[in-house]
């Protein structure tokens, strides 16, 4: 029997799905329809001091569409919560109250001064919540007021208000991360030397989702100018599952419980966070698409999944493909695939072809014995993956793995079942005589 | 009372108005932006991809609806012009089915095809909406004249390409208006809204070209006057006569030729004007065939049917066309041919038709005869070429199996006469083909009136 259950860092929840703060959970309306739903627990939007902020009355939201207006990627210019502190702390406290086995988690931002953050923490305290989140990833408007992004960029900051955050609060502290710094490990150890008990990543990107060109403008446009946005949905997930990864295995951060966000649409998506060491994931994006519904397909997805790969809870595949996550220098150099295509499955459209031929290694017919025919050339194939990243139909193209001692006909050397790596090839100046791991 | 059909079943105005209209609207209408623009994205684009090799005019297809896929449907229709001036009309009644959408890979891999003519129609339509002219601009002229017999696709497509180089072009036709086969022939439905007209004006816009309509060869102008008189003659006069059914009768009220009554169906103001039979047989197996078979049925006939001598298989309809006439309720009589026409009171009443069957590949009659009652019989089994329009002045032009010979270059035995269309030997009975056939040739005039 699956039980989808999760404890993270001491906060229960039904199941691992959360809804990122954002806004849907602005308000108790949307929170209490989100729970009646489904959603294992929520961070509430951002609280701020009052007087509450203001947001653009024109546009706030920009998208990336596919061709059937799927919605790949997201952009907001919304600040956090415009609503005053004392209606947000009393919602709070009732939706708590009313919905005890749901996680509620606040997400707060105030100026960097540590009374700021005792008051804001007090008045927390007392809506029962089960825990804090601390939003230093906010890109755009709060950033430019030396919040948000603005505290997650400077370590030594997030380090700071977190040590306050812990010294002042039983709650448990989870710091958000900005991942729009170039190294994500510096801010996870940062909030982790503050004592924080998680982090969540990642915030938005910055971004400019598109250029009016009959406006000259960035979209969305207010009034003729646009600001730069945070970016996300489904187009930001492999950033997100690199930064998690990145995190989960730092030494230094290694065990450091993670909240996955950056994303996260479907059951599968939220397995490969929890797969790279998230304990739980976080989801906006496709709420915000689909309405609070799709937590149901995420949920029976991911218990169908876990049942037929034989798992019943999920701590038995948190962080599993962790130890997998390498570095370049340490991948098998020994390893050599071939592509292989498969001519029941191949429907000759080419690509395959004109993407070797013009791009990569000429490895791959388009005619043989004068016939329309898409073949692998076995003595220039590289093994790149390029023509299954192209190849229109799924699991027509393979990348076939070589026995050892076989003869590579690229290279006319046999295929060393040994392993080998960058690190003691002849070719690096800074060789070792044995592989490091 | 034995059956007889003292008074044939014929009369105009068997449907309520708003039925015709409904019945000879759109047979396929306009993709939107959004249907457009995803059906594009199916497209694959491929390599050397097979429905530009099956495109008689070589469009590049994958091309043209990648830039309907990026928002720019405006360049799309300027690379089918590219290759195809009369890409609108193509994209309307190209039997896509057996050309560009049979060898598409998604046809090949799923049994659906990308959408290429309606795509294609999609941009020609959006670029002719926007824009009076081709996208094209002549070059200096040149001085030279060349004569166009016949306003047809092939001719068309062959004028506006020697305008575009800048000759001058005197285009001869016939007919009251342009167009050929795109104005006179082809279903109602393939091409609504006078579509057939407004692409000729569309292809004159490019100047230089002038019509000269209501001039026929062998009667008001004669070739031998045209070779003196123009530095190049292209012979795009598809084919005037038509075949009959060598029967007893042929002559009676009741028998029409197709072709006729489909001319008469696409100029004709008001669809209830056109009387049409009861009962009506065709006799036929290809396009022309479906055409007056689908159009009758769809004008108020009750009971149509299309007798062909062969097996379906061997009809030169193509399979959809076959379906279509089934869907709108055509019976399709297969190993069936015209034995005998019956006519009571100078009016045709009924056709027998023999059985047939194939005997080690020779067809023959079985002796078994089935009449069916007919009001109407329409003959549907092709056209031949006039030799005697093309012969009544100057030297002879060679002529095989009927039709004008033509090398690869479309020019025919005289050293200043090029042909294309219905009218040359091996001519496919397409208008893309025709097409091909005009660029072909203006091509290599180009190139004889350059060297």
């Amino acid at each position: 029997m699956v039980d989808l259950r999760t404890d993270f860092i001491g906060i229960k929840s039904p199941n691992p799905f959360w809804l990122a703060s954002a806004p849907p959970t602005d308000k108790e309306y949307n929170v209490v329809r989100a729970f009646q739903a489904g959603w294992g627990g929520v961070v509430w939007k951002t609280l701020g001091e009052d007087p509450a902020v203001v947001n653009v009355n024109g546009p706030r939201y920009g998208a990336i569409h596919g061709k059937d207006r799927q919605l790949i990627g997201f952009n907001n210019i919304e600040l956090i919560t415009d609503r005053p502190l004392e209606v947000n702390l009393q919602e709070i406290k009732k939706v708590k109250r009313d919905w005890p086995d749901r996680a509620m988690v606040v997400s707060l931002m105030v100026p960097c001064e540590e009374q700021n953050w005792i008051d804001v923490l007090k008045k927390v305290e007392d809506t029962e919540a089960d825990g804090i989140e601390l939003n230093f990833g906010c890109p755009h408007g709060m950033s430019e007021r030396g919040m948000g992004s603005a505290v997650g960029q400077v370590p030594e900051y997030i380090e700071m208000v977190t040590r306050w955050c812990k010294k002042h609060t039983r709650m448990p502290v989870i710091v958000k991360l900005t991942p729009n710094i170039t190294d994500i490990r510096k801010p996870a150890q940062a909030a982790k030397n503050g004592g924080a008990d998680a982090v969540s990543l990642i915030n938005t990107i910055n971004s400019i989702v598109g250029v009016d060109l009959d406006a000259m403008a960035p979209t969305p446009t207010v009034d003729g100018k646009g600001a730069h946005g945070g970016y996300c949905g489904p187009a930001v997930k492999p950033i997100a599952l690199n930064m998690v990864a990145e995190i989960t295995r730092d030494p230094a951060t290694h065990g450091l419980p993670v909240s996955g966000i950056g994303g996260v649409t479907t059951w599968r998506d939220a397995a490969e966070f929890m797969a790279l060491g998230a304990g739980n994931v976080q989801v906006c994006t496709a709420a915000m698409t689909y309405g609070f519904k799709v937590v149901q397909e995420m949920i029976e997805g991911l218990k169908d999944w876990m049942e037929g790969a034989g798992y019943t809870s999920t701590d038995q595949f948190i962080g599993k493909a962790v130890p997998n996550c390498s570095d370049w220098q340490h991948l098998n150099l020994n390893y050599i695939a071939k592509a292989k295509i498969n001519q029941d499955l191949c429907i000759s459209c080419g690509r395959c072809h004109i993407a070797c031929e013009d791009t990569s290694h000429q490895a791959i017919t388009n005619m043989v014995d004068g016939v329309r025919k898409f073949e692998v050339i076995d003595a220039e194939c590289v093994g790149c993956n390029l023509c299954v990243s192209v190849c229109p139909v799924e699991d027509c193209i393979t990348m076939e793995p070589m026995a050892a001692g076989e003869i590579d006909p690229r290279t006319g050397k046999r295929v060393d079942p040994t392993y080998a790596n960058w690190t003691t090839h002849p070719n690096n100046p800074m060789a070792v005589t044995e592989a490091a791991e | 009372m034995t059956e007889t059909n003292t008074m044939p079943d014929i009369k105009a105005g068997r449907l309520d108005e708003s039925e015709y209209e409904k019945h000879f609207s759109d047979l396929h209408p306009l993709l939107d932006q959004h249907e457009a623009t995803v059906e594009a994205d199916r497209c694959y684009f491929c390599y050397d991809a097979p429905c530009v090799q099956a495109c008689p005019t070589s469009i590049d297809i994958p091309q043209f609806i990648r830039q309907i896929s990026t928002g720019n449907p405006t360049g799309s229709a300027k690379t089918i012009f590219d290759q195809n001036i009369l890409g609108g009309m193509c994209a309307r009644v190209c039997p896509t089915e057996t050309l560009c959408e049979q060898v598409c890979v998604r046809e090949v891999a799923e049994g659906k095809p990308v959408k290429i003519g309606q795509l294609q129609r999609y941009a020609t339509d959006h670029y002719m909406s926007g824009n009076d002219t081709t996208p094209y601009t002549r070059k200096a002229a040149t001085g030279k004249k060349i004569a166009v017999i016949g306003a047809g696709p092939a001719g068309l497509a062959c004028a506006h390409a020697l305008a575009v180089e800048g000759h001058d072009i005197d285009i001869f036709e016939a007919r009251e208006k342009a167009g050929g086969l795109n104005e006179y022939g082809i279903a109602t439905y393939k091409t609504v809204d006078d579509y057939a007209a407004k692409e000729v004006d569309f292809i004159l816009s490019i100047g230089g070209i002038t019509l000269k309509t209501g001039e026929k060869l062998g009667e008001t102008i004669h070739l031998a006057d045209l070779r003196t008189a123009y530095d190049a003659v292209f012979l795009g006069m598809g084919l005037a006569g038509v075949n009959g059914l060598g029967l007893e009768n042929e002559a009676k009220d009741g028998v029409l030729d197709a072709v006729d009554y489909i001319a008469d169906l696409r100029q004709v103001k008001n669809y209830a004007d056109l009387p049409v039979g009861r009962r009506v047989v065709v006799i036929g197996g290809g396009m022309t065939a479906v055409d007056i078979a689908v159009q009758t049925k769809r004008l108020g006939a009750e009971d149509v049917t299309i007798a062909y001598r062969r097996g379906q298989e061997r009809m030169n309809a193509s399979e959809y066309e076959q379906q279509l006439a089934q869907t709108n309720g055509v019976k399709i009589m297969t190993w069936a041919q015209p034995k005998a026409l019956v006519a009571e009171n100078g009016h045709i009443s009924a056709i027998d038709l023999e059985r047939t069957k194939d005997d080690n590949g020779s067809l023959v009659g079985t002796g078994e005869v089935v009449r069916l009652s007919a009001d109407m019989v329409f003959k549907a089994v092709g056209q031949t070429l006039v030799p005697a329009d093309l012969n009544g002045s100057g030297p002879n032009i060679q002529i095989e199996k009927g039709r004008i010979v033509v090398d690869a270059d479309r020019k025919t035995s005289l050293e200043d006469v090029w042909a294309g269309g219905d009218c040359i030997l091996g001519g496919e009975d397409l208008t893309v083909a025709a097409v091909e056939d005009g660029k072909i040739a203006a091509a290599s005039i180009h190139r004889a009136l350059s060297a």
